[in-house]
């Protein structure tokens, strides 16, 4: 990868952080607004959604599910943020250990 | 230290574990210490860089690498968006603070109950993941195939666990539980039939329908 496709990719990485720092407080009190306040509830459902399931453009069942399953659980037992990662990631490793 | 900002640096930590993967593919795909330093420093959003690497790697044009890692990259616009009337508060300091507007750093400021609180937990959170990204990413480089991979540690399934963990304050409303289970599905459904990247960015027409019901709450 070149100097120039790099500072490309940089470039356009920060442009799109800034421009949405920059233009988003111009929307008023409007239906932009409201629908902006929902996009981390859909983003990171979706996050989660896909990293547990998506491998390269594929959609695969892994040991990850389980370590996700065991998040969920925790995260409802009102396990500490740190200890539902904890768990989760032992939960995977396990699970990849047994099934081999 | 109020535990958002704890809680914020420690996930950065973990997030650091992660970044040492990216030294190493980096490395495996010929990207040389600067290249890849660059991009950890530059470009900041691991899932840009990944589809970078992995393009190049995989013997991709660098044109085909650059689109790749910017359809990922682009969601932080709509994270941009959501943040910007926080980012607002602190005047010209948000054009570098943009950098720092991440998956990560936007979780735990939109979980905060006041403006003061989000604005330190995203620049605790912001400001963690970038030191810990980038030691992370060193340390993959130097240490390479050492390390071993870190499927076996179950380091994978860590990124999608911090966010169960962290999505409880978005879908506390009605609206919240639609758009979270609207975006899901879209995302889930998209994958088959778009490029990487693109299921991510489609996930925000999860809105659509919560918007359909009452106005959301929230309002930090």
């Amino acid at each position: 990868m070149s100097w120039a496709a790099l500072l490309l990719l940089a470039g356009g990485a920060y442009l799109f952080k800034l421009v949405g720092v920059l233009a988003g407080d111009r929307f008023g009190d409007g239906i932009l607004r409201n629908a902006i306040q929902l996009i981390p509830a859909a983003l990171f459902c979706a996050l989660i959604a896909l990293q547990t399931f998506e491998r390269d453009t594929d959609l695969v069942v892994d040991a990850r599910v389980v370590g996700v399953a065991v998040a969920v659980v925790a995260t409802v037992k009102r396990v500490p943020f740190v200890g539902v990662i904890v768990l989760a990631t032992i939960a995977t490793a396990l699970s990849r250990l047994v099934a081999g | 230290m109020p535990p958002h900002r704890r809680d914020g640096v420690i996930f950065g930590a973990a997030v650091g574990l992660v970044a040492i993967t990216f030294g190493v593919l980096a490395t495996t795909a010929g990207l040389s210490l600067a290249k890849t330093m660059a991009m950890s420093l530059l470009v900041f959003t691991g899932a840009s860089q990944f589809a970078a690497v992995g393009v190049i790697d995989g013997g991709g044009s660098p044109i085909a690498a650059v689109g790749s890692g910017l359809l990922l990259g682009a969601r932080n616009a709509f994270y941009g968006m959501r943040l910007s009337p926080l980012l607002a508060r602190v005047g010209g300091w948000r054009v570098p603070s943009s950098q720092l507007v991440i998956d990560e750093s936007t979780a735990f400021a939109v979980n905060q109950e006041d403006e003061r609180s989000a604005l330190d937990a995203f620049y605790a959170t912001g400001l963690s993941v970038f030191v810990f990204w980038n030691l992370g990413t060193l340390a993959g480089v130097q240490l390479g195939a050492i390390v071993g991979e870190p499927e076996t540690w179950g380091l994978d399934a860590a990124f999608p666990a911090s966010f169960v963990a962290l999505l409880g304050p978005q879908i506390a409303t009605a609206p919240g539980k639609v758009a979270a289970v609207a975006g899901a599905a879209i995302a889930i459904g998209a994958v088959p039939l778009t490029p990487a990247g693109a299921p991510i960015l489609l996930a925000a027409l999860g809105v659509i329908p919560a918007l359909l019901l009452r106005r959301p709450d929230r309002s930090t």
